[in-house]
């Protein structure tokens, strides 16, 4: 197991350099995710748009796989619809299951699955999809805006 | 050195993890084990299993003699002043919650309150929480300064003659603070406060006397001083126990059985309901026996003079933040820190490469985090068997760390 693996050089850019970090204000979605395991903590904000991500931000602190996967989502999510964010997180979550995916898929994201490897760090890497995917799950049967819970148990 | 002479003991230390000797800084969580334990535990599994306290034949007698022999030795281990007054439990764990359940639910009442401190491990605090909650008792915290230390003066403040217990730990497991328990169960006890001491953290690692000590209470296990997991003990004063109501029913801890009723045996068999963990208990005596023959004084010194060192390489690391008391003359060998840029869980990772061990999270102690306002740490803990070379070995990892995590100059895309 190389630690090559884990750290691969596009996750501690995104690490260091978060993309899309910070409170979104009024948002359409807003959902607090924690893996009470190892104190991982996020927030994600989504604003929709005629049923699209029109933006979505985080906030959050903890590990670097935590951190880079959310960062990673939000620029893979923006101009989305609904269906489409959550059938990539869907794709996400097989690839750390195991399954083979594409990266025609997955782009960027493919960097994440070195984690498989690294079994007790998988929830680090899927905190921000399961809590993207509770958020819109509740969103969908609100029919308005939300604040939701998640944690890394949810899978 | 110290554990120059001691390491060929320890089987698991002679391995290699990626190619690398394996660097055990994880005493705290648990120990590693001397050969002559592993090999009690075999002995007595090939030779003389057999349960106690019933048998008529041979093996039988053996084994109940062996297990009596492992509760003198253990109870001579923190100075007891009666076997009788150990009790065998599975963990430092149940040994507390024997106390907050026989005890706690006759002696504590609405209004009552238990004097704890913020730097506890969750297993003497949930125990209490439940407690009060069942009974209408408060619980009151005694802080920690900035150096780990506990606030006497609140302390002072806080002890009144509602309370009830005083619990807390010898030596906290994050901060190693070694805390005043001998001044503050003096105090305790002159408002009529009976005194609870979590020693899972101090009795593996200097010479502990419960009497010296003056307490009540006493709860630890084997599995931090060299000894089997699923071992623990309680120690009490023998008036206290005799007046306890059991913990657990059922066998082995009964005189007479009626469909409606029963009398129990004295202590410490009233509190030892069901087929005991005889082999464990067994070789914890070994356990005693290995320790006892290198002197706990000896222990604390090598673990001092190691505290001491680590320290100082540690101080080295830029953006190195270690917690707990600057003397290591007032701490144990646990060395809970913070580095700039990595979080515990990246730390422990990137060092697990190198065949380094150090534990990452909260370390049971979610409240004692919150205080310092961090989420994590990463610990490093020693023992008996740790070297320089060990801490030289982390320090290097340390620094692999930080060049790995240093902030990126170019970003690989742009957002």
């Amino acid at each position: 197991m190389a630690l090559d693996d884990l750290y691969r050089e596009v996750i501690l850019d995104h690490y260091s350099h978060p993309r899309n970090k910070g409170e979104l204000p009024d948002p359409d979605i807003k959902v607090e995710g924690a893996n009470p395991l190892c104190g991982d903590e996020l927030s994600i904000f989504v604003k929709l748009d005629g049923g699209r991500v029109a933006d979505v931000r985080f906030v959050g602190r903890g590990c670097s796989i935590s951190q880079a996967s959310a960062s990673m989502m939000t620029e893979q999510i923006k101009g989305k619809t609904i269906d489409e964010a959550r059938a990539l997180a869907g794709r996400f979550k097989a690839m750390m299951q195991g399954e083979a995916v594409s990266e025609d898929e997955l782009g960027e994201l493919l960097a994440l699955q070195g984690v498989r490897k690294f079994p007790v760090r998988v929830k680090c890497a899927t905190l921000s999809w399961v809590a993207l995917e509770q958020g819109m799950d509740e969103f969908e049967t609100a029919r308005g805006k939300v604040t939701a819970k998640a944690t890394s148990e949810r899978s | 050195m110290l554990a120059d002479r001691v390491r060929a003991d320890f089987p698991i230390l002679q391995q290699r993890m990626n190619g690398k000797p394996l660097v055990y800084l994880d005493s705290a969580a648990t120990s590693q084990k001397p050969k002559r334990v592993i090999d009690a535990l075999v002995r007595y599994y090939e030779e003389y299993n057999a349960n106690v306290h019933r048998g008529i034949y041979r093996i039988a007698e053996q084994a109940t003699e062996a297990y009596e022999a492992a509760r003198r030795k253990v109870a001579g281990f923190i100075n007891a002043p009666r076997p009788e007054e150990l009790i065998f439990t599975r963990s430092t764990t149940e040994a507390i919650n024997l106390v907050a359940y026989a005890w706690g639910r006759v002696n504590v009442g609405p209004g009552d309150e238990i004097l704890l401190t913020e730097m506890e491990h969750h297993s003497n605090l949930v125990p209490w929480q439940l407690l009060a909650a069942e009974r209408g008792a408060t619980l009151r915290f005694v802080p920690f300064d900035d150096q780990g230390m506990l606030e006497v003066a609140v302390f002072d403040r806080l002890l009144t003659d509602r309370t009830r217990l005083v619990a807390l730990t010898q030596q906290s497991n994050v901060l190693g603070t070694i805390n005043p328990v001998r001044e503050l169960a003096a105090k305790a006890h002159l408002v009529g406060a009976k005194v609870l001491v979590d020693g899972a953290q101090s009795v593996p690692h200097m010479p502990v006397d419960v009497q010296h000590l003056g307490v009540d209470f006493f709860a630890f296990s084997a599995h931090k001083m060299c000894g089997p997991t699923g071992a623990g003990a309680l120690w009490a004063r023998y008036d206290l126990l005799d007046a306890m109501p059991p913990f657990h029913g059922g066998g082995e801890m009964i005189m007479l059985v009626h469909l409606d009723r029963s009398t129990y045996k004295d202590p410490p068999h009233k509190f030892e309901a069901g087929t005991p963990n005889i082999a464990d208990c067994i070789v914890w005596g070994d356990a005693v026996d290995y320790l006892q023959g290198i002197g706990m004084h000896s222990i604390r010194e090598h673990e001092t003079q190691l505290t001491h060192y680590a320290m100082r390489r540690l101080s080295e690391i830029p953006g190195l933040r270690l917690f707990g008391p600057e003397s290591p003359q007032r701490r144990g060998g646990i060395l809970a820190f913070d580095l700039d840029g990595a979080h515990p869980h990246d730390v422990a990772q990137v060092l697990d490469q190198d065949g380094i061990a150090v534990r990452a999270g909260h370390h049971c102690a979610q409240p004692l985090h919150r205080r310092l306002d961090i989420s994590a740490t990463t610990r490093a803990s020693l023992y008996l068997y740790n070297t320089e070379e060990d801490v030289d070995t982390l320090v290097t990892g340390l620094q692999a760390v930080r060049k790995l995590f240093a902030p990126r100059t170019t970003s690989v895309s742009g957002s």
